[in-house]
């Protein structure tokens, strides 16, 4: 789960993070009461207006503002808010802006990167930082590696006070004085502490600056979390901006079942994740492209199934549809009876393939053959996927 | 000869009175499994499906000798079923659930990592179908009858993807020794290499079917792993080769991130290592059959 960078600097600020001052706004009249509020709290009239969307390159498609007095701040506020911001994030049509930060000016001296990131091939926490702030930090991992340092943590010791101060001494701190070094120490350990507290599943900081003034400060912050601990995590469930999500995709997930939107136009509806992969992966083999990526899962009732069956042909682009079972739990059957009982609920104005195989496949079969469905019946993936890739049509890469 | 789990297996069931316990359960004993108790903590004392229950996983071993167990706890409490087994000194723990918090993981992680001298816990899992030895010994959630005893070892991050191949296997008359589901997850037990490793010094399997997804670097760690220390053939396939990058794809590991862990370099890899890898799902079985010698 993705939040906006306005909340994820709020939960970093409760943590101990040092961040800029600022304030979010949803209309121009709160922004520009935002706007004088952080000129207020700063005696300074440099305020700086971000538009709040998920997507990074924020600044490059004209979302970022950095105004110098009231008049030119409540101009950006009204050129922003409601603009249709592109980046190399959010696709040739960008996304709608609704949300705004406003925040302090800062005077930066320096630039750097810091973020907690899971090494899933060692089983721990890699707090890695680099002198390279503001980059992408996957163009530095690839060009200059031996810019970027690591400290590996321990589960149970979290970041050492000694790891701490090795990446602040790598980072050239000694420079900027001793008291910088332990601020910059305290950061790391807090921002640890954070990703640790909050269950994340990345918290990056990019730049992590040195202000004029010797003040260690997280200038942009990015959080994403463990979509597997929001059980325990009520309070971050609720930061969820469904403005940002695909609506189909929050459909699905109130019914328990795993749906990716994709560009194609044939719908897949396949049990298990490895399974639905390469049902797509078979589809795009024969000339086709899948219009998305659904797991009903082991134990999907016939009401999952009617469900799935129903957000697959709510999709304008579905040209044809795949159902492709492997019934191991789940038994061939029940998707049957699943699949008769949508057709007939939604209808059925496009091509299905169905393939069954596994527990009860004579029965599934039988169900489907005598429903007087349009139910064109494949023997295996490849038959299937055949068959639906000739029905819907072949589409070009 | 298999590995891992065979007719010998004593297995105790953490989360036996629960809906997903009692269900698999009942399916594992009527393949043959010998499963010698539960544990579900404050119904210890009663009985379920005739299997005596106990109140912790160091009374179940004590009473009953079990040397392996399978979990199917809810996901919020899993990670701590899977520790009391490891500090119960179990052989082997096999992990079914799905969901359980990473941080949760890598505290099971550490704990299996310190673990020193012989007597050490494999995990399989978690967010995994399991293992079987076929005709002998079945620990999760697959069908059994599709398995064929033989020679093929099959190891997956998969679940119905394995039937998939276990199923193609069986049609061409090729059993399997074992089959293991490593799991989905980021953070997990044993991971390709450790199967590949047990499959190598089996002398009954006499090649191996490797299925692998989309995140992580695991499939290259096993190219690298097969191409130095494997005289065995293997045949492989990796999911994902449609998938959209930053997207996770059902599996909480199953996601390309920073441009890391695509299929393309997957099998790339792995052709690189002179392994043959299938072009399609359907051809997970004949691909297998084409490396025999």
């Amino acid at each position: 789960m993705n939040i906006h960078e306005y909340q994820a600097k709020e939960l970093l600020r409760k943590k101990g993070l040092p961040v800029p001052i600022g304030k979010a706004a949803f209309t121009q009249d709160e922004a520009e009461r935002a706007a004088a509020w952080v000129r207020n709290e700063t005696g300074n009239p440099l305020v700086v207006v971000k538009a709040q969307i998920h997507a990074g390159g924020r600044g490059k498609g004209g979302g970022v503002k950095v105004t110098k007095n009231e008049a030119d701040c409540t101009a950006a506020i009204r050129k922003i808010l409601g603009m249709q911001l592109v980046t190399h994030q959010t696709g040739p049509e960008g996304k709608k802006v609704g949300r705004l930060l406003l925040e302090q000016g800062v005077d930066i001296a320096k630039e750097f990167y810091a973020a907690v990131v899971l090494d899933r091939q060692k089983g721990r926490l890699v707090l890695m930082v680099s002198t390279e702030g503001g980059m992408d930090i996957e163009e530095v991992a690839a060009h200059q590696p031996e810019k970027i340092f690591k400290a590996v943590l321990d589960p149970i010791l979290g970041l050492a006070a000694c790891q701490a101060r090795e990446v602040a001494f790598a980072l050239g701190l000694k420079s900027a004085g001793m008291e910088v070094v332990n601020a910059a120490c305290k950061f790391f350990a807090t921002l640890v502490r954070a990703y640790q507290e909050l269950d994340c599943s990345l918290l990056e900081v990019n730049p992590l600056v040195l202000t004029k003034q010797g003040q260690i400060m997280a200038l942009d912050a990015k959080v994403n979390f463990d979509d597997n601990a929001l059980i325990r995590h009520a309070d971050i469930e609720e930061l969820r901006d469904l403005e940002e999500e695909e609506p189909a995709e929050t459909e699905a997930k109130k019914f328990d079942l795993s749906y990716v939107k994709l560009t194609g136009n044939i719908g897949c509806m396949v049990n298990g994740a490895g399974l639905a992969m390469s049902t797509m992966d078979i589809i795009r083999f024969y000339g086709g492209m899948p219009a998305n990526f659904l797991d009903v899962g082991g134990g999907a009732t016939a009401e999952k199934v009617t469900a799935a069956f129903k957000i697959i042909t709510a999709d304008p682009a579905v040209r044809g549809i795949f159902i492709n079972i492997f019934g191991g739990i789940m038994k061939c059957d029940t998707i049957a009876k699943g699949v008769i009982t949508a057709v007939k609920e939604v209808g059925l104005k496009v091509p299905l393939v169905v393939r069954l195989e596994g527990t009860n496949v004579e029965l599934g079969k039988q169900i489907l053959a005598e429903s007087g469905l349009n139910v064109v019946a494949a023997s295996d993936m490849a038959d299937g996927a055949k068959k639906i890739v000739a029905l819907a049509g072949q589409v070009a890469a | 000869m298999s590995i891992l789990v065979n007719k010998n297996t004593r297995l105790l069931v953490q989360g036996l009175t629960g809906k997903n316990g009692t269900f698999h359960t009942e399916k594992a004993v009527e393949y043959g499994t010998n499963v010698v108790g539960g544990v579900t903590p404050g119904k210890g004392g009663s009985t379920h499906l005739n299997l005596p229950v106990f109140d912790t996983v160091n009374e179940a071993v004590k009473q009953t000798g079990a040397n392996a167990s399978v979990i199917y706890v809810p996901a919020a409490i899993a990670a701590d079923s899977i520790v009391e087994a490891i500090l119960a000194g179990l052989e082997l723990v096999v992990c079914i659930t799905e969901g359980i918090p990473v941080l949760d993981m890598l505290k099971v992680r550490r704990l299996l990592d310190s673990q020193t001298g012989l007597k050490r816990t494999r995990l399989i899992g978690p967010n995994c179908p399991g293992i079987i030895t076929p005709g002998e010994c079945k620990i999760g959630i697959m069908p059994g009858y599709i398995h064929k005893q033989g020679h093929i070892g099959v190891v997956s991050r998969s679940g119905t993807l394995t039937y998939e191949g276990v199923h193609q296997l069986s049609q061409l008359g090729l059993g399997q020794s074992t089959c293991v589901g490593i799991g989905g997850d980021p953070v997990k037990g044993m991971d390709f290499i450790d199967v590949l490793e047990l499959f190598e010094r089996d002398p009954d399997t006499h090649a191996v079917l490797m299925m692998g997804e989309i995140g992580g670097s695991s499939e290259e760690d096993a190219a690298a792993y097969i191409k130095r220390h494997m005289s065995k053939p293997v045949a492989a396939f990796i999911a994902g080769q449609t998938a959209p990058p930053g997207r996770r794809m059902g599996h909480a590991g199953a996601i390309i991130a920073g441009g890391k862990g695509t299929a393309a370099d997957k099998i790339t890899a792995l052709q690189a290592a002179g392994i043959a890898v299938a072009k399609t799902p359907a051809e997970l079985g004949v691909t297998l059959q084409s490396v025999l010698k």
